[in-house]
């Protein structure tokens, strides 16, 4: 069955079964390895990827129900300054070992960042409760997701979060 | 981990997903948000012939108040009710629930009618629905009719859906407006299926209370002593938690569900009742 979707801004297809889904399309027909698959069910958020700017698991979705809408992965960011500024806190506050879980973090911790700008740390905690990391113990993704929070929002941030 | 092999189809109508559920007599499973369907095609525990798509139809979408009430499309997705893209009439309730449902990126997919249709005991909207006494718009070829909440369900993933049928709206009366409510989830970490949930509902004028429970383990299940218990009581004291616990254990016994419960089981739905309950009460 004939897909064709944009990812990271260009035009992909492919000929494939029903019953692909979106995060095999995109690993093992656009051979974009960024994406990762872990659980296949829905729970460990490893997939996570941006659909239409919205997260979504990648392996609950078929390839074919995301026939032309926009799906941005960990390679689509090139030029964006709120994922460059997660990304460089990701790094700063050590907030990845092995790397499996980073890109679905990232896709949530964007999200975070630009859905929920007042977020304090439990609110951020709350938010990556669908997100499972096996390697820090979360605090420095917690570190690094606040800290984004505060470089891309400012000053403005700071006092509603005080006073929240 | 990956699904079976299936056939594929995205009617561009309603109509058309009515007509090809109808043809294929139970072959056709209906996806939407994909949620529970896309993990039970993974681990081949659904191996439809054919995957009739119905998450686009904006027909499904739709919502709309009239006279006071409110008509949900059964394709209306959990994180558009969250952030009241959605008109909350139960005064905040159904932003709550909404936002406790699994995680984001499950709600920015997963369905109302999906969820209704799914029927997992520890789902979120069953036991919302019932406390509000909401209706649901059945669907197929061969016409429309109505069930209330309370009645769709008939067990563990089982319903009174026909092989054929959809449910195309829910309805929430305009009752739902006039309720104090309060909602309890208790589950292992936030966004878990519930161990215990609990609705209560009172009327502002106080003529009445509506309490119902579900979990992990139980299918949704309408405590009226309960609610009787919760009905008179204008505020919370200590002496409460001892009446709701007597009243719990007989709704329980009656429903033949308190002798299988552990004594920890019992006390989880006791607490989450309780603080269903007061946040009621207080509200």
């Amino acid at each position: 069955m004939k897909v064709t979707l944009t990812l990271n801004g260009a035009e992909a297809s492919g000929d494939i079964e029903p019953r692909t889904s979106l995060g095999d399309f995109i690993r093992e027909h656009q051979r974009l390895t960024g994406t990762r698959l872990g659980c296949e069910h829905g729970v460990c958020g490893a997939c996570t990827v941006l659909i239409d700017g919205r997260p979504m698991r990648s392996c609950l979705m078929l390839a074919v129900s995301a026939d032309g809408r926009d799906v941005r992965t960990v390679e689509g960011y090139e030029g964006d300054a709120v994922m460059a500024a997660i990304r460089r806190s990701f790094k700063e506050c050590h907030a990845l070992q092995c790397g499996f879980c980073t890109p679905g973090m990232l896709a949530t911790a964007y999200d975070i960042v630009t859905r929920l700008p007042h977020a304090d740390r439990k609110r951020i905690r709350t938010e990556l409760s669908g997100n499972l990391c096996r390697c820090t113990g979360y605090l420095g993704i917690i570190d690094a997701i606040e800290k984004a929070l505060d470089h891309v929002h400012g000053a403005e941030r700071r006092t509603q979060v005080e006073t929240a | 981990m990956k699904p079976a092999s299936f056939a594929y189809a995205r009617p561009a109508s309603l109509d058309q997903a009515l007509r090809l559920l109808a043809d294929n007599g139970g072959r056709g499973r209906l996806l939407a948000g994909g949620q529970s369907l896309g993990p039970m095609l993974n681990l081949r525990l659904a191996t439809p012939e054919l995957v009739i798509d119905i998450g686009r139809l904006r027909e499904l979408q739709r919502f709309e108040t009239t006279d006071g009430a409110l008509a949900i499309g059964a394709g209306v997705c959990h994180a558009d009710i969250e952030d009241g893209r959605v008109p909350d009439l139960a005064a905040g309730l159904l932003r709550r629930v909404a936002a406790g449902i699994a995680y984001r990126a499950v709600r920015n997919r997963g369905t109302i009618g999906g969820s209704l249709a799914h029927a997992d005991p520890a789902a979120d909207w069953p036991p919302v629905m019932i406390a509000l006494g909401a209706e649901l718009k059945i669907a197929s070829a061969r016409g429309r009719r109505r069930v209330p909440a309370a009645e769709f369900a008939t067990g563990v993933l089982a319903t009174v859906l026909e092989p054929d049928e959809m449910i195309e709206t829910i309805r929430i009366p305009r009752a739902a407006s006039e309720l104090r409510w309060g909602h309890y989830k208790i589950a292992a970490k936030p966004g878990d299926f519930a161990e215990s949930l609990a609705v209560v509902v009172i009327h502002k004028n106080g003529t009445g209370a509506r309490a119902v429970l579900a979990g992990r383990s139980q299918t949704p299940l309408l405590l009226t002593e309960t609610a009787r218990a919760i009905a008179g009581v204008r505020a919370w004291s200590s002496e409460q938690q001892a009446i709701i616990a007597t009243a719990l254990d007989s709704d329980l016994a009656r429903e033949g569900v308190g002798p299988g419960l552990s004594p920890e089981e019992r006390a989880i739905h006791l607490a989450s009742v309780s603080r269903a309950a007061r946040e009621a009460i207080a509200s």
